[in-house]
């Protein structure tokens, strides 16, 4: 096929296939590659093109030990995942200038099929994965072509042979996604930059860090709860608690206490499955205050959940919390120290004031009250994009800027709180999420992070004070998009929107969730429970093996006996294969057609030895012989006979 | 017992005995064979990677990704032995050639299915396969070409058929033995056609008297009729091949005599006797040839020519 163009005329022969297939392959991964690396792509994509003549072997092998030597300049590495990906980037389309033979080519196919599984380590979305399934189809429809010598195929034909192909790989593909036993990865140490750009919390707040991440729309988590979910306002979800402030950021000082933290509960437990996105941290989130904890975890000293190994994967945890808790009622000398402790220096007006509180009030519960009033009841303000900060942070905060987001309220409450002798601490996590009708399950995107107070007081022990409540109640009750005044920057799914774009939003929320939960997410554990319902009592590899081979041994059964016994020969002739279905009626009768017996003869010895079915084997044997013999047979002949040898049924 | 099992058809393809055929041969699943080529195995070395990339990386679309490429591999070897199962291979025509030519045996390509089978290979020799594609329900007519030493026949011999299609992944081969042969006429050598010696009877001055001979007129043309007497102009024009008669023209006759050529060693006197025969049915004379063994008339004609050649290709040669 031809395609002219205003500069040249090109064909979709297998060069432009091949090139077509690279460039689709390596597309996605320009954003994350070095602009030099693109351009050399580009250069050689359009070399191929016009088909200028290939560089000599010296010149290649020069050429392509400075490309090497230019990715270890900008990555400062050859291994790992970026510089990795770029390596073999640049091979694959140096290959391209030496594809002389179909063995170039092949390996260029081949390198480009594995370029795809590298797409896997930044993203394996739905989108993702459509794209790279088209990706397979366009490649293998160059391999097809490349594996014609001479004339070219058709395109249209090769794309339905590649089609149908992969159609029938696809069936074998899920028999082996099921049952090809999984091993728990990772199999040796992965470098360093595999898990980079994570985003959730950290575990150290400054003022802005939280308002930055409340402008990210990515998932948090996903909780779908056993029973009905908690009211939105218990909907506190643990993460790391900061106790350590040194006059700017607040982060978490050495474990206080390594003995167990110990919690009294009251009223009914929540059960929960969360599926948590990887952070690259140890600590799990959890609804305050968790009792059950999932495998591999424990409970900090703090009442955080933390798991024994950074959280690289999508994690999927059972768990059971207590909303109605006593927590720390015994603490240690050491704990509530470090729940005291401030800078020496700075923000001598906030000192000042909590002194004067520490002073006049009867307990430490009224010094709590007072804050929360102050917040309250004074012209503070809730704000994505508060005014900068400096030296005196908490002073510069409460008396003269007064707009803040939740680290700022959090972080000033812990500091007025210790300055008058309360043991405070800062905890940050997640607060809300938005239910998705759909999946019934709830979505905590990094839009919910959130920063709060926990202070220490008698005979309570450990007690959640949420000063941003104060000041925004709404963003507790209906979340953050609420609580803003209009006009505040937000992310766009977190603007309340138009009911049908809600709803999409939802159902495309809950593919999502599927995708991971059955998808993504399918391992040993889901592998062993399907081998379960399938009727296997213990799940091993043997099993798996079993289960595996005979999956694709009957499915390539099917198939062969599709492809291969369907080829009857296509012209068979009417007349003679009704007239075989005669015979073969008339031998399980016990009168068997001699191979030098005429049709009229055998009729005669038909006749002779079965006087009974004389008159229906004269007939079928006249219309064999006229459909054969005569120079025109009429064309209700061949209806009649047949009519006539299905009707036929000798004793 | 041993013996009658290793006797079954697809033993003995396997260690090579492969019986010579009169055809057409049908290949069935006793005799097509498929492995994996070289590209197969490196593409599972790729897969291998990309599997244990999977596991180390937990890339649950790594494991589909690499499934699913596995699995169209497996798919692929159906597809490679129905390329080409069921093929029905027969012998074509195969046309004489001298000594040191090309030898070209057509073979005859059938495809009973309702698919069309692409790039079926055929080989001789490893290194130069050629490959044709046979269109559902038809037969496509390809030829094998063997150089072609010496004069005598020229057995095919076994030769490969095989498809790498559609992924080249796998390789399905079935090696056959068509009972086709290529008579070889001997190599003819430069001596010129004796013209004085040896021409005996009325036709002296035949030659050289052609064109005197009155032209009567033109007739269709015959095979056998010499090509000297064709009507190219007639033909130039469009009116066909057609001969051009004379009146009164007397063949001189000319017998190409083994005996003539004493001295000379066989080969070397066959060549002479082929080189003469050429040159003695392009002169247009009747040319009667004698060798041991055999004598042939004096005529003229293609048929006569092919009868004489034959007779030279095959001296000496006892089985036919």
């Amino acid at each position: 096929m031809r395609y002219r163009f205003a500069m040249f005329t090109f064909r979709l022969d297998n060069n432009t296939w091949l090139l077509a297939s690279i460039a689709l392959t390596i597309a996605p991964h320009a954003t994350r590659l070095p602009i030099w690396i693109s351009l050399l792509c580009l250069g050689v994509g359009a070399m191929r093109l016009i088909q200028v003549r290939l560089p000599a072997r010296w010149l290649l092998i020069t050429l392509a030990a400075a490309t090497a030597a230019g990715i270890y300049g900008s990555y400062h590495t050859l291994l790992g995942r970026d510089a990795g990906v770029a390596l073999l980037i640049a091979m694959l389309t140096l290959k391209l200038l030496e594809s002389r033979t179909l063995r170039d080519s092949m390996v260029a196919i081949f390198i480009s099929y594995f370029l795809l599984i590298t797409h896997f380590l930044y993203s394996q979305s739905i989108p993702t994965g459509m794209y790279l399934l088209l990706l397979v189809l366009v490649i293998t429809t160059t391999l097809i072509g490349l594996n014609h010598p001479g004339r070219q195929i058709e395109p249209r034909k090769l794309l339905r042979l590649a089609a149908v192909l992969l159609g029938q790989a696809v069936p074998v593909m899920l028999v082996l996604f099921l049952f090809f036993p999984r091993v728990p990865g990772p199999l040796w140490g992965m470098p360093g930059d595999a898990y980079e750009g994570m985003t959730g919390l950290s575990d150290n707040m400054t003022p802005g860090s939280i308002s930055k991440l409340s402008q990210s729309g990515a998932v948090a988590f996903r909780v779908a709860f056993d029973g009905p979910p908690p009211k939105p306002e218990q909907r506190y979800w643990r993460g790391p608690v900061l106790d350590f402030f040194d006059g700017r950021s607040w982060s978490t000082a050495a474990a206080p206490d390594p003995k167990q933290a110990r919690i009294a509960v009251t009223g009914d437990p929540v059960s929960y499955t969360l599926t948590l996105e990887p952070h690259n941290r140890r600590w799990l989130l959890a609804l305050d205050l968790p009792a059950k904890l999932p495998p591999a975890s424990r409970l900090g000293a703090r009442y955080e959940l933390l798991a024994d190994q950074p959280v690289r994967q999508r994690l999927r945890y059972r768990a059971v919390s207590y909303p109605n808790y006593l927590a720390g009622l015994n603490p240690g000398a050491k704990e509530i120290n470090l729940s005291l402790r401030l800078p020496s220096f700075g923000n001598l007006k906030t000192r000042e004031m909590a002194g004067a509180w520490k002073r006049t009030a009867k307990d430490d519960g009224e010094i709590v009250s007072r804050a929360l009033e102050m917040f309250r009841s004074e012209a503070f303000f809730y704000s994505l994009t508060p005014p900068l900060l400096g030296a005196n942070s908490v002073d510069e905060f409460l008396f003269d800027s007064r707009r803040g987001f939740c680290e700022h309220y959090a972080g000033s409450f812990v500091f007025l709180m210790r300055a008058a002798g309360v043991p405070a601490r800062v905890v940050t996590g997640y607060q809300g999420g938005e239910p998705n009708p759909f999946g019934n399950y709830l979505i905590v995107r990094q839009s919910d992070a959130h920063a709060w107070a926990e202070v220490w007081l008698q005979n309570r022990g450990w007690v959640r004070v949420d000063p941003t409540a104060a000041v925004a109640p709404r963003r507790i009750e209906s979340g953050l998009a609420a609580a803003l005044p209009a006009g505040e920057p937000l992310p766009l799914l977190a603007r309340m929107d138009s009911a049908w774009l809600m709803q999409l939003r939802m159902s495309w929320d809950t593919l999502n969730n599927d995708w991971n939960q059955w998808v993504l997410g399918y391992d040993q554990e889901r592998q062993y429970d399907l081998l379960s319902r399938l009727g296997f009592e213990m799940a091993s590899w043997k099993e798996l093996a079993v289960s595996l081979a005979a999956g694709v041994g009957a499915l390539l059964l099917v198939f062969s006996g599709f492809m291969l016994w369907r080829r009857v020969p296509v012209d068979a002739d009417p007349v003679a294969v009704i007239y075989q279905h005669f015979c073969r009626k008339l031998a399980r009768a016990g009168i068997v057609r001699q191979p030098n017996e005429g049709p009229a003869d055998f009729a005669q010895r038909t006749a002779m030895l079965r006087p009974d079915l004389t008159l229906s084997t004269t007939s079928i044997s006249a219309l064999y012989i006229a459909l054969r013999y005569a120079s025109h047979p009429s064309s209700s002949a061949l209806r009649q006979f047949g009519k006539r040898v299905k009707a036929f049924r000798p004793k | 017992m041993t013996f009658r099992l290793f006797n079954h058809p697809v033993w003995r393809r396997i260690f090579n005995r492969i019986d010579v055929e009169q055809g057409p041969i049908i290949l069935d699943r006793q005799r097509i064979f498929i492995l994996p080529t070289r590209h197969g195995l490196v593409f599972a070395a790729v897969l291998l990677l990309m599997l244990v990339g999977s596991i180390n990386y937990s890339l649950s679309l790594g494991f589909v990704l690499t499934f699913l490429l596995g699995a169209m591999a497996l798919v692929s070897i159906l597809h490679t032995y129905r390329n080409l199962a069921q093929l029905t291979i027969s012998a074509g025509k195969t046309m004489p050639v001298f000594a040191g030519q090309q030898a070209s045996f057509t073979l005859c390509l059938t495809s009973s299915s309702k698919s069309e089978r692409y790039a079926i290979g055929m080989t001789l020799e490893k290194p130069h396969p050629q490959f044709v594609d046979v269109p559902a329900d038809e037969t496509v007519t390809t030829a094998l070409e063997l150089h072609a030493p010496q004069r005598g026949i020229l057995r095919l011999g076994r030769f490969t058929l095989f498809t790498r299609f559609p992924l080249g992944l796998f390789q399905a081969w079935s090696k056959l033995d068509l009972d086709m042969n290529c008579i070889v006429y001997p190599q003819p050598d430069t001596a010129m056609l004796p013209q004085l010696t040896g021409i005996q009877g009325r036709g002296d001055r035949a030659i050289a008297a052609e064109g005197s001979e009155d032209f009567r007129g033109m007739r269709p043309y015959h095979t056998g009729d010499s090509l000297r007497h064709v009507a190219w102009k007639a033909m130039a024009q469009g009116r066909g091949m057609l001969t051009k008669q004379f009146s009164g023209q007397a063949l001189p006759e000319l017998w190409l005599d083994w005996d003539d050529l004493a001295g000379m060693s066989t080969e070397p006197r066959l060549s002479r006797l082929c080189r003469w025969v050429l040159d003695a049915q392009i002169a247009g004379l009747s040319y009667g040839l004698r060798i041991p063994g055999s004598t042939l008339a004096p005529d003229n004609g293609e048929v006569h020519q092919r009868t004489c050649l034959e007779a030279l290709a095959l001296f000496g040669i006892k089985d036919l």
